[in-house]
């Protein structure tokens, strides 16, 4: 691997470790482990945990793959590794007409 | 027009739908058969994937099971959407730009061994055969109560529909069927939400509406309701749970983990052109699945509220037809402990075992149950799996809402099914026979063997749903505890870890196995009387052991590949190719 491509995968990594950080905050930590205390807190009709772990952790996830899209690809461009604008390279070139 | 004359022309518009879509996207190639051509746009691909992925089990078991265990519910909210996320950032990208077939193409290329390939197959028709059992098991339940045909008959309808598409279209058949089906489930799912969140709440948004106040004038949280109601008849409130934190936490992780490993989601994600499409496409999967899953815990507190509105204190001889008609069909069960001809709904189960056997009318003219009564004061028996089907019938929602929910039952369970028999055909053709027993087929004959396999394990899947194994429902943690113990850590190590071998990849997708499959056979089957939180490993259930599987995998390999000679450099070669995105 040259060292561009080296640069590449570790922001990937650091980029991937970080969220998932979020994912684990939002689902594991919010959603169980502390689950009863922040049920002392409330959101509208909500107790706080019990928000967390039926609507909370899902809108998390869904925040987190978007934001995760939107920085993958300019990490892509960012060291010239995103995908030319061909789609020649699906896994039937040869037999699809 | 009555219910049931609607359900009809519902669910023959839907079907009608289906088979003009598979007519029209035949396969002539084996790349279209296993991954539609590689050319399904990213937003139709989350489509699919959310309703391949949504089945029987989200559609229509979800919201029972919320409703009835209240918070504890949250571990198949959070597990089986929490997965994409792992989905999204470790897997999909890289197995994209692996582009092969199937799963274990993955794993018997990666690891340059047939050995591994072949412990991957075997994992893929037992996961996916386990899991098509409770898709049958909804297609069965549908068809019984809505079409008043007999079970049989619905399955051999259901299962003709999707040989049709299926066999005929493969993967592009199945993917352009499965975005109708995604638009009708999820219709029949958001319309009957809104008619009673209105209702109860006067808010449209059913997420929103379950944390407003009710819409009776008393200014009382609906949720303070529900907790105030379950605690006055001595059941659990309904925001609180039963579940230890560590069970919670490992049953959560194991879904997770499972739903990242389970082959026809994964499989899904072949079928798009490119590396940034099948990130952006977990995106708009998750999108799609989260309308409903948002939704879900909704309905169950508003199930929950309307059941013991409406329940609780009536006398039998009055009755709804919805009741009679449930306890016809074996899932609603009333016994008149204290002889007041009224139902007595508390906490507790009301019979034992749980669920009802019959023995003829009793005096009011119920089906008389010849269980055991429990010591308790609960005289009601609700299966689980008929709140969403029966929610719309116990709100006095209009007949077109009930039959739209029957339609979108069955578009949830057909279209998981096709995507599960898919993976099968292709294991089995691709796979096995291709990669293994016959490299010298053409594409023609290994395409011909595709549709013969898909045809046959349709005709199983069948068997499954007319003669349902009892322990159908207990199987199902089999599917997410094997795909977490085997599948997740060995593609993850595969993609991220360049030292990972043949040697560790086999011996901790073993190890892992072998100790989640043995830990669920003692605890169902060999000993089922001991399977409770006291004789669990450290409070783990069945249902959460795949994630202690992992961990075990993740550590076997770690162990085996540090002992064991590095893979060939062409190998090494391939992870870094799989790590960026462009093509070189």
């Amino acid at each position: 691997m040259n060292s561009n491509n080296n640069d590449y995968w570790r922001a990937n990594i650091k980029l991937t470790l970080m969220l998932l950080a979020v994912w684990f905050m939002a689902s594991f930590v919010c959603g169980i482990l502390i689950n009863d205390w922040l049920n002392q807190f409330r959101l509208f009709g909500f107790k706080l945990g019990f928000w967390f772990s039926q609507q909370g952790a899902i809108l998390t996830f869904v925040a987190l793959i978007f934001f995760y899209v939107w920085r993958m690809n300019r990490l892509d461009r960012q060291f010239g590794v995103d995908e030319e604008d061909d789609i020649s390279e699906s896994p039937d070139a040869g037999d699809d007409v | 027009m009555s219910a049931q004359l609607l359900t009809y022309f519902f669910v023959g518009a839907t079907f009608t739908l289906y088979i003009g879509i598979a007519i029209w996207s035949r396969s002539g190639s084996t790349s279209e058969f296993y991954v539609a051509g590689g050319h399904v746009s990213p937003l139709a691909n989350g489509a699919a994937t959310a309703a391949d992925w949504m089945s029987a089990a989200s559609f229509l078991s979800m919201a029972g099971i919320i409703a009835f265990e209240g918070a504890d519910g949250a571990r198949y909210l959070m597990g089986w959407t929490g997965g994409y996320v792992l989905l999204a950032l470790l897997l999909a990208p890289y197995l994209r730009k692996f582009a092969k077939f199937t799963v274990p193409d993955f794993v018997g290329d990666r690891y340059y061994s047939h050995t591994a390939r072949l412990v991957a197959v075997v994992c893929v028709i037992f996961i996916s055969f386990t899991y098509v059992a409770g898709q049958m098991r909804g297609v069965g339940v549908v068809f019984s109560r809505f079409l008043e045909v007999d079970i049989n008959s619905g399955v051999i309808i259901g299962m003709g529909i999707v040989f049709f598409y299926a066999v005929l279209g493969g993967m592009k058949g199945i993917t352009y069927t499965q975005v109708a089906q995604y638009c009708v489930l999820i219709f029949a799912y958001l319309v009957p939400a809104i008619f009673v969140s209105l209702t109860l709440t006067n808010n449209p948004l059913p997420m929103f509406g379950f944390g407003s106040t009710m819409a009776d004038g008393s200014g009382v949280y609906l949720l303070d309701r529900l907790d105030g109601l379950t605690t006055e008849l001595g059941m659990t409130a309904f925001t609180s749970g039963n579940k230890s934190t560590i069970d919670m936490f490992f049953i959560t992780a194991a879904l997770m983990a499972g739903t990242a490993g389970l082959p026809h989601v994964i499989v899904r994600f072949f079928t798009v052109p490119r590396v940034r499409d099948a990130r952006i496409s977990a995106g708009y999967a998750l999108v799609f699945i989260a309308l409903l899953y948002t939704t879900a815990p909704a309905v169950a507190a508003f199930a929950r509220i309307n059941i013991i509105n409406n329940v609780d204190s009536m006398v039998y001889a009055d009755a709804p037809e919805w009741f009679r008609k449930w306890e016809n069909t074996g899932l609603i069960a009333w016994a008149d402990k204290n002889g007041d001809g009224k139902v007595q709904y508390r906490g507790g189960n009301a019979l034992s075992p749980a669920a009802p056997a019959y023995d003829g009318r009793g005096e009011h003219g119920e089906r008389r149950v010849s269980n055991q009564l429990s010591d308790n004061d609960n005289e009601l028996y609700v299966d689980r799996d008929i709140i969403v089907l029966a929610h719309p019938e116990i709100a006095g929602l209009p007949n077109w809402v009930i039959a739209l929910v029957a339609a979108g039952g069955l578009a949830a369970a057909l279209s998981t099914a096709a995507g599960l028999l898919l993976v099968i055909s292709t294991a089995i053709s691709h796979d096995l026979l291709k990669k293994t027993l016959m490299p010298s087929i053409s594409e023609r004959q290994e395409l011909l063997f595709a549709r013969i396999s898909a045809a046959v394990a349709i005709g199983i899947a069948g068997l499954f749903g007319i003669y349902p194994l009892g322990f159908v429902a207990q199987v199902v943690a089999f599917a997410f505890g094997l795909a977490a113990a085997s599948f997740f850590p060995v593609i993850l190590l595969g993609i991220f870890w360049k030292r990972m071998n043949k040697e560790a990849a086999i011996a901790g997708m073993l190890t892992g196995l072998t100790f989640t499959f043995a830990y669920i056979v003692y605890f169902k089957f060999v000993s089922p009387d001991s399977n409770n939180a006291e004789n669990w490993l450290f409070g783990i259930s069945p249902e959460g052991i795949g994630t202690l599987g992992m961990i075990l995998n993740f550590v076997v390999s770690g162990v085996v590949a540090n002992v064991t000679p590095p893979p060939p450099p062409e190998i090494q070669e391939m992870v870094e190719n799989i790590r960026i995105p462009r093509a070189i």
